[in-house]
């Protein structure tokens, strides 16, 4: 992980914010409709097949320390299929937003809501539902763990991939249409290196993220049943109700062990392998290093091996090689007509979907509860924001503080993204425990833990900011012996300031997703709860109460997109527009 | 008499200022070795050299944005440990704070100084007006051309009252048109005396530029930056560039600055010798165009430097690194302004494009002796192969990562055209073998 990738890439754009022109936001209302309507189907699906959850047959699992090794290693590979998965998900679904217009009418407003849903929400959800839906095995198990891992990552990567494909150069699309090229060998010569340091850097991204859901999707409990998936997930989750510290210590020191494992072997070498795709005419002067990569481009073996890899690719690009249909340049913009058709059928769906949820909902649920869940919601609200602003006042200091100074940056930098992509809920134990040996308030102390994980995303994102400070400015200020007031207010912060929203909206969306394990926690048999909209869905997930889990979610995904709409999206442009250099 | 010596203590004076860059392991490199400088009131005087020379370290240090290794840097008699209230800059890349307007651009240094609103804004508005900007005020720099945003840079500067305005290449990154109008600007505006500076000292590495423009100029050599002569121009303003004695004092200073140094063994101005010879990044397509120009009418194999540039408007960095990569490799040699070519330099001309690689693989091989060296070890080994990495550790022994990085690129591209030696940037592995 280094600085370089961090500035370099920080141009693709988080949340989709950099989008081109604002797609009505009717569509949003729309989407929102339908994406709250699958979840009612899903709820409604599992309450008609009444059968208890079948017992799995898993092996049990043990705080035993010879089983650690395993249990890291299956964590580390459910993580690894969840990024393939979303792999091919991007490939497919955003290269279908790329090239139809009515897709894209559809898919961008869902992938921008979809990445402001809170997930862990539905984690329950999407186990039970894949459990119900195979008979019971351990596969299925592991699908859905799988699978809520995907939701967490899949829409960032998406987004990046169609945002490449929008902004192919002129130049090389031209090239491409006159050589005939066929869509298949267009999408493996053109679109996929042309975009591929922007996907890389969403993927670990995502994959940091990623790291505590597969900690929460390990061990489940919807209604009386609980699902254990052998994991450090769910070692931690026994060692939780065992109160047993050190057996936390270890799952600490672990997790530890494989995130730097996988920044060493996979992430550093990715990156600096990726950093022949950039699309610049002139060399850096600092390249990305991995020894690892190094090591393996000296190789013959692994040299034969690539070689066989990107020979079949070329196979399989030939392969498929048909000469183009002539596509007009007007494709895109045909189809008056059919677009408002389009338009239209969407709209009816969106209607019955509407009267779909609006039916489940009333028939279980009142406007008091739909008050209620707005109030928690503005409990968690403040949470955030308090927590936010407290983690910016700390970390905006000593992020610039370190920028300034490459010796500092490139010692900090890795060690920032390394606890970024630390699963903070393989802590909060540890917090929990304090706060039940101190007995402090649990509405004040459980907040932290919210930003425990996501508060160095804004460290990170200042420190590169600081850090690409062009060095003329800097001169420029001392020559004309600015004061530290008047230096902070029209020097740094300004020119921070791109990167700290970048930092502050990614560290803001991570804890509303994080306050539903963060405002609810266990120590053994204690339980500890904060007032507040996490604490709300997670209660009735326990409960096994579906209509509430899905107001509680519909609430929380409203209040994130409409803080996504009213206040980053707007911050954003005005930095882009103001504050970027250039 | 003392007192009347002590109040007219220079402006900026320098002496026996030497700088150094640490590196890691590699040893230090001598940045500026032993310069001695003073600047006096009502003068302009160019730093002139090619790029790398220390020149515009040397202007940072004076500016007090970093210390010189050894020397003494004073203004007006106080020693710089910061930078000094008197001096004010101008900056190649203009140094504009995007997201600060015009105005605001122009009032940073009064601000900063605790100047009140009111006093500031007028005094801001005075130097807009005075560079020819009024009207800009309210724009951001990101609205404004490259002249323009210039423009802003000399009113941030003059505003705060400098007696002694510092530019960095001001003009370098500008188009010849927009260069040439700013000059004449600024040189009438200094002629009149209605900039409230007393004198400018000026970092270039354009001859005519500092010709045109400056009442002295001192001329820095490479590796260490060193003065190398003082010229004084006593041409009268507004100084003409076709005018006989301009034309023969740009000549003289071109003669200047390719004068080999003396005692050097190595044959072509590039410092080091033998492998850890320190190479400059010249396509060959330059080379042979180099050579084509000077063999063709009507300069018949024999060129005058200053002219070519004149003709294509090249500057001396651009110029100068291609004509001494030509008489490294024996094609032609340079010495008191002029290019001649060697007997293998016109054969080179009059060739075709196969013949031409195969020359210059040869004079490659036996003139380059980095090409040479790895040549060698590829003839030597079974496989014919070795890793870029163990050349490169070579040349760090004796020179800076970066200079390093830039000898290596040379040689990989001379080798490539002359193909001499194939290179696979993936697995960063020399070979003899080219690529099937």
């Amino acid at each position: 992980m280094t600085i370089r990738a961090a500035a370099g890439n920080s141009r693709s754009h988080p949340l989709g914010l950099g989008r081109r022109g604002l797609l009505p936001n009717l569509y949003d209302l729309i989407i929102f409709i339908f994406i709250a309507a699958a979840f009612v189907a899903l709820a409604y699906g599992i309450r008609e097949m009444e059968a208890p959850l079948a017992k799995l047959d898993l092996a049990p699992v043990t705080l035993d320390p010879a089983h650690l090794p395993e249990y890291a290693l299956r964590t580390t590979l459910r993580m690894f299929a969840a990024i393939l998965a979303s792999l091919l998900f991007t490939f497919v679904v955003a290269t279908l937003a790329a090239k139809s217009r009515k897709a894209e009418l559809i898919i961008i407003p869902a992938l921008d809501i979809l990445q402001s849903v809170p997930v862990l929400g539905f984690l329950t959800f999407t186990v039970a539902f894949f459990m119900r839906v195979f008979p019971s095995s351990e596969l299925c198990a592991e699908c859905a763990a799988i699978f809520a891992i995907f939701t967490s990552q899949a829409w960032n990567m998406c987004f990046s991939f169609y945002q490449s494909l929008r902004t192919i150069p002129a130049d090389l699309d031209e090239v491409s249409r006159h050589f005939r090229q066929s869509g298949w060998l267009r999408f493996w010569r053109l679109e996929v290196p042309f975009a591929a340091p922007g996907l890389i850097w969403n993927t670990m991204m995502s994959m940091s993220g990623g790291w505590f859901f597969v900690v929460a999707s390990e061990a489940i409990t919807v209604g009386d049943t609980t699902v254990k998936l052998p994991g450090i997930g769910s070692w931690l989750a026994l060692a939780i109700e065992q109160k047993d510290v050190g057996a936390v210590a270890l799952a600490v020191g672990t997790m530890g062990v494989v995130i730097l494992a996988y920044d060493q072997l996979v992430f550093r070498p990715i990156v600096a392998w990726a950093d022949k795709f950039r699309f610049e005419q002139t060399a850096a002067r600092d390249r990305p290093k991995s020894w690892v990569y190094d090591v393996a481009r000296r190789t013959r073996l692994v040299r034969v091996a690539f070689g066989t890899v990107s020979s079949a690719t070329a196979y399989l690009a030939l392969g498929r090689a048909r000469p183009a249909r002539r596509h007009s340049p007007a494709s895109r913009a045909r189809g008056g007509v059919a677009d408002a058709l389009w338009i239209a059928i969407v709209l009816a769906a969106a209607a019955y979907a509407l009267w779909l949820v609006v039916g489940y909902v009333r028939a279980s649920l009142g406007i008091a509860d739909a008050l209620t869940a707005l109030w928690y919601g503005f409990l968690t609200l403040i949470r955030v924001a308090v927590l936010i602003a407290i983690a910016s006042v700390i970390w905006v200091p000593i992020g610039v503080f370190i920028g300034l100074r490459p010796w500092a940056a490139q010692r900090a930098q890795p060690i920032a993204q390394f606890l970024a992509a630390f699963p903070a809920n393989v802590l909060f134990p540890i917090a929990v425990a304090g706060i039940v040996a101190f007995r402090l308030d649990p509405n004040i102390w459980l907040s932290p833990l919210m930003v425990l994980g996501t508060q160095w995303y804004i460290l990170f994102n200042v420190i590169a900011g600081a850090s690409a400070f062009p060095t003329d400015l800097r001169e420029a200020s001392t020559i004309y012996r600015l004061r530290s007031a008047q230096w902070w207010r029209q020097v740094i912060l300004p020119g921070i300031f791109p990167y700290y929203v970048t930092g502050a909206l990614t560290a803001s969306g991570g804890s509303w997703n994080a306050s539903i394990v963060a405002e609810v926690a266990n120590w053994g048999d204690i339980k500890l709860k904060a007032a507040g909209l996490g604490a709300y869905i997670a209660d009735a997930t326990q409960a096994g109460d579906y209509p509430r889990v899905v107001l509680g979610i519909g609430v929380m995904s409203f209040f994130v997109v409409m803080i996504n709409r009213l206040l980053w999206r707007p911050l954003y442009r005005f930095a882009e527009r103001r504050f970027r250099m250039s | 008499m003392d007192v009347l010596a002590t109040t007219t203590a220079p402006l900026v004076e320098i002496e026996h200022l030497s700088h150094v860059y640490r590196q890691g392991g590699a040893g230090d490199h001598a940045v500026l070795s032993d310069v001695n400088l003073t600047l006096r009131d009502n003068e302009i005087v160019a730093l002139l050299g090619r790029s790398g020379c220390g020149k515009s370290t040397l202007l940072r240090i004076i500016a007090g944005l970093m210390p010189a290794t050894s020397g003494k840097v004073a203004i007006e008699g106080g020693a710089v440990t910061a930078p000094a209230p008197q001096v004010a800059m101008v900056f190649q890349s203009f140094a504009l704070f995007p997201w600060l307007t015009v105005l605001e651009n122009v009032e940073i240094g009064l601000e900063a100084q605790g100047v009140g609103l009111e006093e500031r804004r007028q005094r801001a508005i005075a130097a807009i007006d005075l560079i020819g900007l009024d009207g800009y005020e309210s724009a951001f720099p990101k609205e404004l051309s490259g002249g323009m945003r210039q423009r802003v840079g000399l009113a941030r500067a003059l505003v705060v009252h400098p007696k002694v305005l510092l530019m960095d290449e001001p003009f370098s990154a500008l188009d010849v048109l927009t260069a040439e109008t700013l000059r004449t600007d600024l040189l009438d505006l200094w002629c009149e005396g209605r900039m409230p500076i007393h004198s400018i000292l000026m970092v270039t590495h354009n001859i005519e530029e500092a010709v045109l423009m400056c009442d002295r100029i001192l001329v820095f050599s490479s590796n260490p930056g060193r003065i190398l002569a003082e010229i004084k121009v006593d041409l009268p303003q507004p100084r003409s560039r076709l005018e006989p004695n301009f034309r023969a004092l740009v000549d003289d200073i071109y003669a200047r600055m390719t004068v080999l140094p003396a005692g050097k063994v190595s044959h072509g101005a590039f410092p080091g010798t033998g492998i850890s010879m320190v190479l400059p990044r010249v396509s060959p397509n330059r080379l042979a165009g180099l050579i084509e120009l000077v063999a063709a009418e009507p300069h018949n194999g024999r060129a005058d430097l200053p002219a070519i540039a004149g003709d294509f408007l090249m500057e001396v960095d651009d110029l100068f690194p291609v004509a001494e990569t030509l008489q490294l490799l024996r094609l032609a040699e340079v010495a008191h302004g002029d290019i001649r070519l060697t007997e293998a330099g016109k054969r080179f001309a009059r060739s075709g494009l196969d013949d031409r690689k195969r020359m210059f693989a040869q004079h490659v091989v036996t003139y380059v002796p980095l090409a040479g060296h790895i040549k060698r070890v590829l003839d030597e080994r079974a496989g014919h192969r070795a890793p870029a990495s163990r050349f490169r550790d070579e040349l760090e022994d004796s020179m800076s990562e970066e200079l390093a990085d830039q000898t290596l690129r040379a040689v990989i591209s001379w080798a490539r055209y002359a193909e001499v030696f194939a290179y696979d940037e993936d697995s960063g592995v020399f070979s003899l073998e080219n690529p099937t």
